[in-house]
């Protein structure tokens, strides 16, 4: 099984990584008795408080996307890449509680899909049920892919061991558990991760002499690049090493595809619509906030200092490299851009803190994975299953139907998984999932949530049309490059910036092609839209509280923070 | 930031749990380490990691113990 491996484990560190898994199968068993009903395995029976949705909403997030692929993208392109961390989150989360939520959890929809059905009728619904099922599931892949390839790097395990083992965890405590399972680990996961990971920023800022000396010995090592500021250099394609332009950052990053994936997509919305009232509903993506300001500070950071402390063995400066290359030249020696965060545990941390290290991007992958299949069973069987399949059966038989989609979805998910293997880029990848399906999603459900007179054609040709847009601009400029030109405005544009453009134009025609079809039908009387539309709802009213539990108190705080952050760093 | 109320033993317990046997192991780690002297070969080992991470751990996890432990109202 054994292969070449960053290290040996020691007997401790290996019972502190046996550990966690006895913990997280522990809290499954223990939590069956509660997932009795359709309610209680969906929604976790609608009793979360807000710190607890909160901080699933924000751990749900925090898989392989989060933890290697954005650390080996802090190596490539510099403090860039917290720019999906802040523009990036901030603002769609805040906006997510404080505008958004109220609709959600007042119509008690159960799905981000189901809210389409109430608003537009179920051919929307559908589309957006199958293209999220089909969005979670490889994106289940992409989680299961990054963490074989953790063991593999560290622990030279075996990629297929890896996956079967994983898959069988989280099968086994969402399986169990439900929803509430999945939230409970998912907490338990976010302190493992900062409980893990933290002590690599803490140990390397002190190596590199704190920030400023780390700053100097990155403009040493690389005075052409700039990896230091977030605004400074993407004033033209070319000047920056991600080839991004401030104009997709802003529109297409901090709009549409940040504003698509936090406000719609299900993985992160359906943990907030556990919450047990509307005020922990609205707190919940506000408290989750605060911690998606500080996740850089383990993420980005290690990405910025291996560029300054990772040395090879004859004591030249290390450069890691994209994974196509690794392939290339086996038995090199080389390491690719996403074994950063392994190889900088590798270096600070001694037994028993490496297990800890190696448990918490475990339990980040394993909650990036169990995320995607709690929220696959409750869209199979809500949105596929009940209105396609089987309309009227027991709820004890929906039950049955999420536990066994669970167990699907992962099965389905590990061949999604050995396909990434062959993709260039895990985030490269990713991002240009989001911009297929989400970006006609947000159109879709702002049209519906913010205009009255929104038809149910409307918004099935707005996110069927903006779908096929989507896929059809990636097929052209992956057939014939020169289309970036187009597609992204400028020929210097590299993939991510092209992800931006593609979202933000299918989105744009999402919205013109909803606007254009609903004025050409009748909508629906006023009346039939109470609870699902701005301007025909009646929000409920809420108790006062001090202002220190006041939802707009948190987030003009977070607000604040936020320009704060980006003024710092600009 | 209230326990879970309806569910007889709290996340905050178990994660309580979680951190005091880390803790534990880790602190335990440390001290041996820094009574023979026999430091594991990472950079900073100096620094002792393992016993003030440990003893965090450690502290903190107590504290979820007994303040979210299950029975408490």
């Amino acid at each position: 099984m054994a292969v070449t491996s960053l290290v040996h484990l020691t007997a401790l560190d290996i019972a502190v990584i046996a550990i966690y898994f006895a913990m997280v199968m522990w809290i499954g068993f223990y939590l069956k008795k509660r997932a009795n009903t359709s309610e209680e395995f969906f929604m976790a029976g609608r009793e979360m408080t807000a710190w607890i949705a909160g901080l699933s909403f924000v751990s749900a997030n925090l898989g392989s996307l989060e933890l290697m692929g954005w650390a080996g993208s802090a190596y490539q392109y510099g403090i860039l890449a917290a720019h999906w961390y802040w523009i990036g989150a901030i603002p769609a989360m805040l906006f997510l509680g404080m505008v958004m939520m109220p609709f959600y959890y007042v119509s008690k929809t159960h799905s981000v899909p189901g809210y389409l059905k109430m608003r537009f009728g179920q051919g929307s619904s559908t589309v957006a049920a199958f293209s999220f099922a089909f969005m979670t599931i490889l994106m289940s892949g992409v989680n299961m892919f990054s963490m074989a390839l953790v063991m593999k790097v560290v622990l030279g395990w075996d990629i297929t061991f890896s996956i079967v083992i994983s898959s069988l965890a989280v099968a086994a405590y969402v399986a169990l558990g439900g929803l509430r399972s999945a939230i409970f680990n998912e907490v338990l996961q976010f302190v493992l991760i900062w409980g893990g990971a933290l002590l690599v920023p803490i140990l390397g800022l002190i190596e590199a002499h704190g920030w400023s000396g780390l700053k100097a010995q990155i403009i040493h090592n690389f005075p052409t690049q700039d990896y230091l500021h977030m605004w400074k250099g993407i004033g033209h394609f070319s000047d920056n090493p991600m080839g991004v332009h401030w104009t997709g950052i802003v529109f297409g990053l901090g709009f549409v595809i940040s504003f698509g994936y936090w406000t719609t997509d299900f993985l992160v919305v359906q943990r907030v619509l556990a919450a047990n009232s509307l005020r922990s509903a609205r707190m919940a993506p506000i408290i989750g906030s605060f911690f998606k300001m500080a996740v850089p500070f383990i993420v980005i950071l290690p990405g910025l200092l291996a560029l300054v402390v990772l040395h090879n063995p004859d004591g030249s400066l290390m450069h890691l490299v994209g994974e196509d290359v690794v392939s290339a030249n086996p038995g090199a020696g080389l390491h690719s851009y996403n074994e950063v965060l392994p190889l900088m545990l590798v270096r600070y941390c001694s037994p028993g803190l490496l297990g800890l290290g190696i448990t918490a991007l475990i339990a980040g992958f394993m909650s990036g994975m169990a995320g995607n299949v709690s929220a696959f069973a409750a869209v199979w069987t809500y949105d596929i299953y009940q209105p396609l399949i089987n309309k009227k059966a027991s709820d004890q038989h929906y039950v049955a139907i999420g536990r066994w989609a669970t167990i699907l979805g992962v099965v389905v998910s590990i061949g999604a998984a050995y396909m990434v293997m062959n993709a260039k880029g895990i985030m490269d990848y990713v991002q240009a999932l989001f911009s297929f399906f989400i970006a006609p999603l947000l159109g879709a459900i702002l049209m519906g949530m913010f205009w009255k007179r929104a038809t149910k054609a409307g918004g099935f040709w707005g996110l069927l049309i903006g779908t096929v847009t989507s896929i059809s601009l990636f097929l052209w400029v992956h057939f014939d490059p020169s289309a970036l030109r187009y597609v992204a405005f400028s020929p210097d544009a590299k993939a991510m910036a092209e992800n931006m453009y593609r979202a933000l134009w299918c989105f744009s025609i999402t919205v013109v092609v909803t606007f254009v079809v609903s004025l050409c039908g009748q909508a629906r009387p006023v009346g039939e839209l109470s609870g699902l539309v701005y301007g025909a709802t009646k929000l409920p009213k809420e108790d006062p509280v001090p202002f220190y539990k006041n939802e707009w108190y948190w987030a003009a705080i977070a607000v604040v923070a936020f320009v704060g952050l980006n003024i710092i760093f600009w | 930031m209230a326990s879970e109320g309806s569910t007889d033993i709290s996340i905050w317990f178990f994660i309580g749990v979680l951190l005091t046997i880390y803790g534990a192991m880790i602190l335990a780690y440390g001290i041996w380490e820094l009574v023979t002297g026999n430091l594991a070969n990472v950079v900073l080992a100096n620094l002792h990691a393992p016993v003030w991470w440990g003893a965090i751990m450690l502290v903190l996890g107590i504290f979820y113990d007994v303040r979210f432990r299950p029975g408490k109202e």
